[in-house]
C-alpha cells in the first residue's frame, strides 16, 4: 500500500476526442463527392451558420434536462417567441436596419437580440412556475403538460399576431455575400457562425471557470449532494431554465432573419432538430450538444447537395448511426 | 376463455353517457339526416377507435409515442395507394390494408426494438423525430403518395352515395351506400374497440399495468419489459393502420393533412387526456367531446368574437376567434392533466379506490 502525496496531481480524466473528429471527418469526406472547392466551402459555411443556430436553440434543452431530469417538449415556444420578438423589436427600429451601414444595423441587431432573450427568459420563467415545477420527477405528466404549453403557446402567439406568415427583411448591410476564394458566402451565416462560436464560448466559460458553472455541473452529477452541501438547487434551476429559454429565443431570432419570416408554426419544426441533435451529443452535455448540431447541420447541408431525397431521412439515419456506435449519445452523462 | 372482456363501463352516469354516445352513433344515419352530422359521427367513430390504441400505449404500458399518426397514416395510405393503383374493389381495399397492416407492424417492431429499452422520455424523443421525417417522406414521394395533394380515389360500388341498398323510398332514402359506409365503419370501429378491451383486461394487459407501475419489479418477477412493452407498440400501432384504413374508406381521399399531420398526433393527445388515460372508455368519451368541440364550439365562438369585436376590444376578440379553438382546448388539456388526470371517465366513475 502506498501513501497518496499531496503533491501528486488527480488523476485526469481522458478526454475524450473521437466525437470532436466527426464533423471534421465528414467535411473531408464530403469534398471529394462534392468537387469543386468553392462549392464545398459554401455548403461547409452554411452548415456551420445553420449548426450554430440550432445549438443556441439545443443547449438550454440539454442543460435543464440533464440538471432535472426535464424534458421540455414545449421548448419549441420559446424559439416561436424569439422569432416573433425580432419583427416586433425590427418595426420601430426600421430606420436603423434600412441603414446601409453595419454599424447601425448592429445598433438595431443588438437590442432586438436583447430583447428577444430578456422575453423568452420571461416566458420561461412563467412555464417554468406554472407548467413545470407541479410534475417534477413524473416524466409521463410533463411531457403531457409542456406539450400542451406548446398548443398554448403557440394559439396564443396566434390570436396576437395573426396566424399569416409574416415577411422579415434582414438588416441592409447583411443581405448579399462575399467573395472568399471563389466562394460565395452570405454575409448574415458568418455572423450566425460569430454570434453561435460567442454563445458556445460563453458557455463553456461559465460551466468550466466560475463557481455557478462549477454548481451546475456537480448538480448534472448528484443533485442530492449539492443540496446536502447546502446549496438550492431549485434556484439554480430556475436561473439555467431561464438561460436556456434566452438562448432558445436568441436562435429563434436568428433562425427567423435566416429565412427571412416568422410563424409560430417554427417552433415546433425546429423541436423535432433539437431532439435529434440533444439525442446524438447525449442528453445532459453541452459539448455533445455543440457536436451533434454541427454534425445535423452540415450532413443535411452536403445532402441537400449531393442527394435531395436522402437530405429528408438523413437526420434520422445520423441519428441512427450514432446510436448504434454509441447507445447514449456522443458524450453520456456518467450519472444516468 | 371469454370473447368479451367483463370490464363494463362502471358507475351510473359512466355508464348511462357511453350507452347515450354510443345510441347516438348507431343511429346517427336516421335521427340525423344530411351529410355533416354523419361526417361528424364517423369522425368519432374512427378517432374513438385511434384515441383507444393510443390509451392501450399511454394509460397501460405508461409509453408517449409521437409516431401514432404515422401508422395512422400508413393504414390510410396503404388502402388509399391500392384503390387508386388496382381500382375499386374489395380485393384492392384488403390488399391495402394486409399491405398496411404489415408496414406498420415492421416498423413499430423496428422503433420499439431500438428505443424502447431506454427511457419513456427516449422513446418519445425518438419516435417524434421518426414520424416527423415519415411525413416529410409521405409529401415528397409524390409518384407513389400524391405529394401533398394526397390521393382522392373511388371506393367499391356498395359504398358509394349513388348505391341503393333496397328500393329508394325506404327509410326515407336513408339505405343508400353512404350509410352502408357509416355502418362499415361504425361495426369495424366497435368490434376493434371491443377486442383492445379485451386485450387490457387479459394477462397481457395485467403485465402492462404492472410494468407501467413499477419496471423493476415486473422484471424481478420475470416479465421482459421489452418484449412487452415492444409488444404493445406494435399492437397499438395495427389498431391505429385499421383506424386509418376506415378514414381513407370514410373521406375517399387521403392526404398528409388529414392523416400525418402533427396538429392530429397533438389530437389525440387532448381527446385521450380529457376522456381518461387508461380507461379506454374515456376514448368513446374523448373522441365526441373533441370532435363535437371541433364542429360546434367554434360556431359558438363565433358568435362571441363577432359580439366583443362589436364592442371594440380587438385583442380579446383575437383570442375568441373562432379559429383559435385549439387554445381553450389547450388549456383545458392542461387543467385535466393538473386536476384530472383520469379524466372525465375516472369523474364519473366514482370509485371508492382509485
Amino acid at each position: 500500500m502506498t501513501a497518496i502525496d499531496a503533491g501528486t496531481a488527480l488523476p485526469r480524466q481522458k478526454t475524450d476526442f473521437w466525437p470532436i473528429l466527426l464533423p471534421l471527418a465528414m467535411a473531408a469526406i464530403a469534398w471529394p463527392f462534392i468537387g469543386a472547392f468553392s462549392t464545398w466551402l459554401t455548403l461547409t459555411l452554411a452548415g456551420l451558420a445553420m449548426g450554430m443556430m440550432i445549438f443556441a436553440m439545443a443547449s438550454g434543452l440539454t442543460l435543464v434536462f440533464g440538471l432535472m431530469d426535464v424534458l421540455n417538449f414545449g421548448h419549441g415556444a420559446f424559439i416561436s417567441v424569439g422569432a416573433y420578438l425580432a419583427m416586433v423589436a425590427f418595426t420601430p427600429l426600421a430606420a436603423f436596419t434600412q441603414a446601409d451601414s453595419l454599424s447601425i444595423n448592429l445598433l438595431a441587431l443588438v437590442p432586438a437580440m436583447l430583447l428577444a432573450m430578456a422575453t423568452s427568459a420571461a416566458v420561461g420563467y412563467v412555464f417554468e412556475r406554472l407548467l413545470v415545477r407541479p410534475v417534477y420527477g413524473q416524466h409521463l405528466k410533463q411531457i403531457l403538460i409542456t406539450m400542451g404549453g406548446l398548443i398554448v403557446a403557440e394559439q396564443t402567439l396566434y390570436a396576437l399576431f395573426g396566424p399569416q406568415i409574416i415577411p422579415l427583411s434582414l438588416p441592409t448591410a447583411l443581405r448579399g455575400s462575399l467573395e472568399f476564394g471563389g466562394a460565395a458566402v452570405e454575409k448574415y451565416r458568418l455572423l450566425a457562425v460569430v454570434v453561435g462560436l460567442i454563445v458556445f464560448l460563453c458557455l463553456q466559460f461559465m460551466l468550466n471557470r466560475t463557481k455557478i458553472g462549477l454548481l451546475i455541473r456537480a448538480g448534472v452529477e448528484n443533485k442530492e449532494m449539492v443540496e446536502a452541501l447546502g446549496y438550492r438547487i431549485r434556484r439554480l434551476f430556475i436561473g439555467v431554465f431561464m438561460a436556456g429559454s434566452a438562448l432558445a429565443g436568441l436562435g429563434g431570432m436568428m433562425w427567423a432573419l435566416y429565412r427571412e419570416q416568422v410563424h409560430a408554426s417554427m417552433g415546433g419544426e425546429m423541436m423535432v432538430l433539437t431532439f435529434i441533435v440533444i439525442i446524438i451529443g447525449g442528453l445532459g452535455s453541452v459539448g455533445g450538444c455543440f457536436i451533434g448540431s454541427a454534425l445535423v447541420a452540415l450532413l443535411v447541408n452536403y445532402a441537400g447537395f449531393l442527394v435531395p431525397k436522402i437530405a429528408l431521412v438523413s437526420n434520422i439515419l445520423l441519428m441512427v448511426a450514432v446510436l448504434l456506435w454509441r447507445p447514449r449519445g456522443l458524450y453520456p452523462l456518467s450519472s444516468r | 376463455m371469454m370473447i368479451l372482456s367483463g370490464n363494463p363501463p362502471r358507475g351510473k352516469l359512466l355508464t348511462g353517457l357511453v350507452v347515450l354516445v354510443v345510441g347516438l352513433l348507431a343511429l346517427a344515419p336516421f335521427l340525423f339526416p344530411g351529410s355533416k352530422p354523419l361526417n361528424v359521427a364517423a369522425k368519432i367513430c374512427v378517432y374513438a377507435l385511434l384515441v383507444a390504441s393510443y390509451d392501450l400505449l399511454l394509460g397501460y404500458a405508461g409509453i408517449v409515442s409521437f409516431a401514432h399518426t404515422m401508422f395512422y397514416g400508413v393504414g390510410a395510405y396503404g388502402v388509399a395507394i391500392a384503390l387508386h393503383a388496382l381500382g375499386a374493389s374489395w380485393f384492392a381495399v384488403f390488399a391495402g390494408l394486409g399491405a398496411a397492416l404489415a408496414v406498420a407492424g415492421a416498423l413499430a417492431l423496428l422503433i420499439g426494438l431500438f428505443s424502447l429499452r431506454v427511457q419513456t422520455i427516449f422513446f418519445a424523443m425518438v419516435t417524434l423525430a421518426v414520424a416527423s421525417a415519415f411525413a416529410v417522406l409521405a409529401s415528397q414521394l409524390s409518384w407513389l403518395t400524391g405529394g401533398e395533394d394526397g390521393r382522392t380515389f373511388s371506393v367499391p360500388q356498395a359504398l358509394r352515395p349513388g348505391f341503393q341498398l333496397i328500393d329508394s323510398g325506404a327509410f326515407g332514402g336513408a339505405a343508400n351506400g353512404r350509410t352502408l359506409a357509416y355502418y362499415l365503419v361504425f361495426g369495424v370501429a366497435a368490434v376493434l374497440f371491443l377486442a383492445l378491451l379485451r386485450i387490457v383486461e387479459s394477462p397481457f394487459g395485467r403485465v402492462l399495468q404492472a410494468i407501467r407501475e413499477n419496471p423493476f419489479r415486473a422484471e424481478a418477477l420475470g416479465y421482459r419489459i421489452v418484449v412487452h412493452r415492444t409488444a404493445a407498440n406494435v399492437l397499438a400501432a395495427l389498431f391505429a393502420a385499421c383506424a386509418g384504413a376506415l378514414n381513407a374508406l370514410w373521406l375517399r381521399y387521403t392526404g398528409p393533412d388529414t392523416t400525418l399531420s402533427f396538429s392530429i398526433m397533438l389530437d389525440i393527445l387532448v381527446m385521450v387526456v380529457i376522456g381518461g388515460m387508461g380507461t379506454l372508455y374515456g376514448a368513446i368519451v374523448g373522441a365526441a367531446v373533441f370532435v363535437l368541440a371541433q364542429n360546434y364550439l367554434q360556431a359558438l365562438m363565433g358568435v362571441a368574437f363577432g359580439a366583443i369585436n362589436k364592442a371594440g376590444l380587438p385583442l380579446v376578440a383575437g383570442f375568441l376567434n373562432p379559429d383559435r379553438w385549439l387554445l381553450w382546448l389547450g388549456v383545458l388539456f392542461i387543467l385535466s392533466v393538473y386536476f384530472f388526470p383520469t379524466g372525465v371517465v375516472g369523474r364519473l366513475r366514482a370509485d371508492p379506490k382509485p
